[in-house]
């Protein structure tokens, strides 16, 4: 879940489904493998019933470690479950939108200590609390106060890097659009590539705009019958034009490229504001993969130009600088699997350093279908462990 | 027509070595071949006969092989010969016998079995044949063919481009089509073979495409089988006992202008050939998954609540002001609901077809869906889906695409589409 999304091919609103990701419990953290866990859970989930007066949990103590909760909706109307300091006031682990008759499933590290259970049937109110007690007995977690200022300082520096290649967007646009309005071809053909790495780094965020996606980023094959085109593909298609292509009239270079600037200039403006959190990094950074993966690898992006290797750059740019913006977090979280994410963001780098030429990267149509096999498969290689990166810092 | 059952064939076989192969192979697959009786059990086959074609509210089969044939002569009389010679074939393989008069093995010693002889033993696995008709049958390049000028049914649309199509022209279009469906791969694969082989020199295959799991149930009588993300796919299916809505939503009504009479009582088959980012999924968060379908994955209800039959409540509010089933949910935008009220009948298949040369499975599910009209009943929905759901969007590619008009069903002495021709 997250609130940007990537679409190999166009806008959708994943923004829909956005509300929901599991509250970070984040003076939680770092398990360490210690004491086997005590017998009265052994590592089975606690069953939690909730039905409109009651809510049922299994068992009222458990042993520190990973505890999971699998709570049934057993009343009529939708219902949460949450996971509260001693206080009744902090929230350790929620899991909400539990339709009637659904069960699902909330995982959370906890150390022992005093807590409440809480269902909210009907999402009102204080919801039905009982005292939940985890004991020292199971695996040893370690309380680290300083994860959520880890967080916050990752959020924000991404935030940071948003913003800058943004305004870099928006000065590269507007120059690209007044060589591809004056009618100077080379001049626009030479910024095309280097300028939509800005966007490319931060497609996620740049594709949590519903509307603007397909504004600035909609390729041919993605139009439907009737729809007008706009953005850089369109540009795309007139500036490496294939063979039988007429070309765009002086009137219509100049009104594609003030529309171009005109919606580059409104992301500008909303990406002032981000509400970024921790999931919608780790989840961003798995999605510039995808799009690695679906779109560039394979030559699709950029069907004129073929430029797609620019955008690879700038897709695994975007994901490696979320990822190290999180690597503080995902440190004290899992260690391996950061040390994991290094080693095969290098790998990938190194690979996709071979095309480098210039201060830019070889046309696609250049590579040989077993350099495009070696790169689709360090993405692969790369995507797998990254897609875990979410789970890893919001445990 | 050939009178020689398979099993028939088989249990005089104990004296025979072709027979003795085919029970071994039989038996190497599992198959209860070599003791099956010498008539073939009503319940294992499907008559072929009838007021409508077969295949269509038939309980779906497991496995599928589709193929498209393009008409290579622009004979008149050609082209009903090979549509009276299909017909008599399947007739015979639907009622677990053999192609031809000989068979696969009864015939001369020096010429080739007429039969190809790979479903020697097996039952017919409720195996079904069902014949369409592809717009370019009726012209090509703006003339006219096999003189079926103005017989073309208004419904048979030349399908649009939709939003993110990446059509192969080899996977896509054809003048005729022939779904084989049977809970046996091979049964269906022979009906196919035996088929394309009597078209030698009239029509030659254009595509075919294997389906090894039904991802469709068509009847209350089966289970809600799963497509290849994992989910539960088809829980709202038109089902053979809606009659109503089978009626009102697949079968074509009677009252169409003379020209188009031909189609009464039939459907339109639309084939889309939808590759999945299966790889691509499979790094996806349970939480995302169930959000893009709209349905939880074990039981497969809908995140409203209830259990897998519980109708969709798309208005029941969630945390933060969303619905718990999303707006670009694939549930909620592929719902009658959403849809002008139209339904459809849907009776696709999961795929894999070897490897996209990218380490990646070539994978996916082969949709097929029956309707009473396109315009109406398929295009405005896969517009939909094609622009808002975030499933199609993201992880679905269509690479191959068919859509042809199935004419009702066949009596016996009569031929496939015979009124199209005759009346």
């Amino acid at each position: 879940m997250t609130a940007f999304r990537t679409s190999p091919r166009r806008f959708s609103g994943r923004l829909g489904l956005a509300a929901t990701a599991a509250l970070l419990p984040l003076t939680l953290a770092a398990c360490t493998d210690n004491a086997a866990p005590a017998a009265s859970t052994d590592g089975a989930a606690i069953t939690v019933s909730s039905t409109s007066s009651e809510c049922k949990v299994s068992a009222a103590e458990a042993p520190s470690g990973n505890l999971t909760f699998a709570i049934s909706n057993d009343g009529d109307q939708v219902t949460e479950f949450y996971l509260l300091a001693e206080d009744g006031l902090r929230i350790l682990a929620e899991v909400e939108n539990i339709g009637p008759g659904i069960t699902r499933n909330l995982v959370a590290t906890v150390p022992a200590g005093k807590y409440l259970t809480a269902c909210k049937p009907g999402m009102e109110g204080d919801g039905l609390r009982a005292a939940f007690t985890v004991t020292g007995t199971g695996q040893a977690v370690t309380v680290d106060d300083d994860l959520q200022k880890l967080t916050d300082t990752a959020t924000g520096q991404y935030t940071a890097y948003v913003k800058d290649q943004t305004e870099q967007l928006l000065a590269g646009t507007r120059s690209f659009a007044a060589a591809f309005a004056a009618g100077e071809t080379e001049t626009a053909r030479g910024l095309y590539a280097s300028t939509r790495m800005h966007w490319e780094r931060i497609e996620p965020v740049a594709e949590s705009f519903g509307d603007l996606d397909p504004k600035l980023d909609l390729r041919e094959a993605d139009l439907e019958p009737g729809e007008a085109w706009t953005g850089w593909h369109r540009a795309e298609k007139d500036l490496f034009a294939p063979a039988g292509y007429t070309a765009m009239t002086s009137a219509e270079r100049a009104g594609l490229s003030a529309q171009l600037v005109a919606d580059t200039e409104d992301l500008y403006q909303r990406t002032r504001t981000l509400g970024l959190t921790a999931d919608k990094l780790g989840n961003g950074a798995k999605e510039l993969l995808d799009e690695v993966a679906t779109g560039k690898v394979t030559g699709e992006e950029e069907i004129w130009s073929h430029t797609d290797l620019w955008d690879f750059q700038a897709n695994v740019d975007g994901a490696r600088i979320a990822f190290e913006n999180l690597r503080p977090v995902l440190e004290k979280k899992d260690a391996a699997l950061a040390a994991k994410l290094d080693t095969r963001f290098s790998a990938l780098q190194t690979e996709l350093g071979t095309h480098a030429r210039g201060t830019g990267f070889a046309s696609y149509d250049d590579l040989t279908p077993e350099q495009v096999r070696k790169l689709a498969a360090l993405v692969d290689t790369l995507g797998e462990p990254l897609s875990r990166l979410t789970a890893a810092v919001v445990l | 027509m050939s009178t020689v059952s398979r099993r028939g064939l088989l249990s005089l076989a104990g004296a025979g070595g072709v027979g003795a192969a085919a029970g071994l192979t039989a038996g190497i697959f599992g198959r209860d071949a070599a003791a099956g009786p010498a008539e073939v059990p009503a319940s294992d086959t499907v008559p072929f006969h009838g007021e409508r074609q077969a295949g269509i509210i038939t309980p779906a089969q497991d496995r599928l092989h589709m193929a498209a044939f393009d008409v290579i002569s622009e004979d008149r009389a050609e082209l009903i010969a090979l549509l009276k010679d299909w017909t008599e074939a399947a007739a015979a393989l639907t009622a677990g016998r053999e192609a031809g008069t000989t068979g696969a093995v009864n015939g001369p010693y020096d010429a080739p079995p007429e039969d190809t002889g790979e479903a020697m033993g097996l039952a017919a696995g409720r195996l079904t044949l069902t014949f369409g008709f592809g717009a370019s049958l009726f012209e090509k390049g703006g003339s006219a063919r096999f003189g079926l000028e103005g017989r073309r049914p208004a419904a048979l649309i030349g399908l649009p481009h939709f939003p993110g199509d990446q059509l192969q022209e080899q996977r896509t279009g054809g003048d005729l089509v022939v779904q084989a469906c049977s809970d046996d791969p091979q049964v269906a694969v022979h009906a196919v073979r035996n088929l394309a082989r009597i078209a030698f020199g009239k029509a030659q295959v254009r595509w075919s495409q294997l389906g090894f799991g039904r991802t469709a149930s068509t009847s209350r009588s089966q289970q809600t089988p799963r497509n290849l993300f994992g989910f539960k796919d088809g829980t709202s299916n038109v089902k053979s006992e809606d009659t109503g809505l089978l009626s009102e939503h697949v079968w074509v009504p009677a009252g169409a202008p003379a020209p188009e009479a031909w189609m009464e009582g039939g459907s339109y088959l639309v084939a889309r050939r939808i590759r999945m980012h299966i790889e691509i999924w499979d790094r996806t968060s349970l939480r995302e998954q169930e959000g893009l379908i709209g349905r939880t994955k074990s039981e497969g209800a809908p995140l409203s609540g209830g259990t897998e039959f519980s109708a969709p409540d798309f208005d029941a509010p969630g945390r933060a002001g969303g619905p718990l089933i999303a707006t670009s949910s694939h549930v909620r935008l592929a719902h009658p609901s959403h849809n002008n009220g139209v339904h459809m009948l849907r009776r696709g298949y999961n795929y894999t077809d070897g490897s996209d040369g990218l380490g990646h499975l070539d994978a996916g599910l082969f949709f097929i869906a029956f309707v009473k009209d396109p315009r109406t009943h398929y295009v405005p929905m896969q517009l939909a889906m094609a622009r808002k759901d975030t499933l199609a969007v993201d992880y679905l590619e269509h690479t191959g695409s068919g859509l042809f008009a199935v004419p009702p069903g066949v009596q016996p002495g009569g031929f496939v589409g015979e009124r199209l021709f005759v009346a």
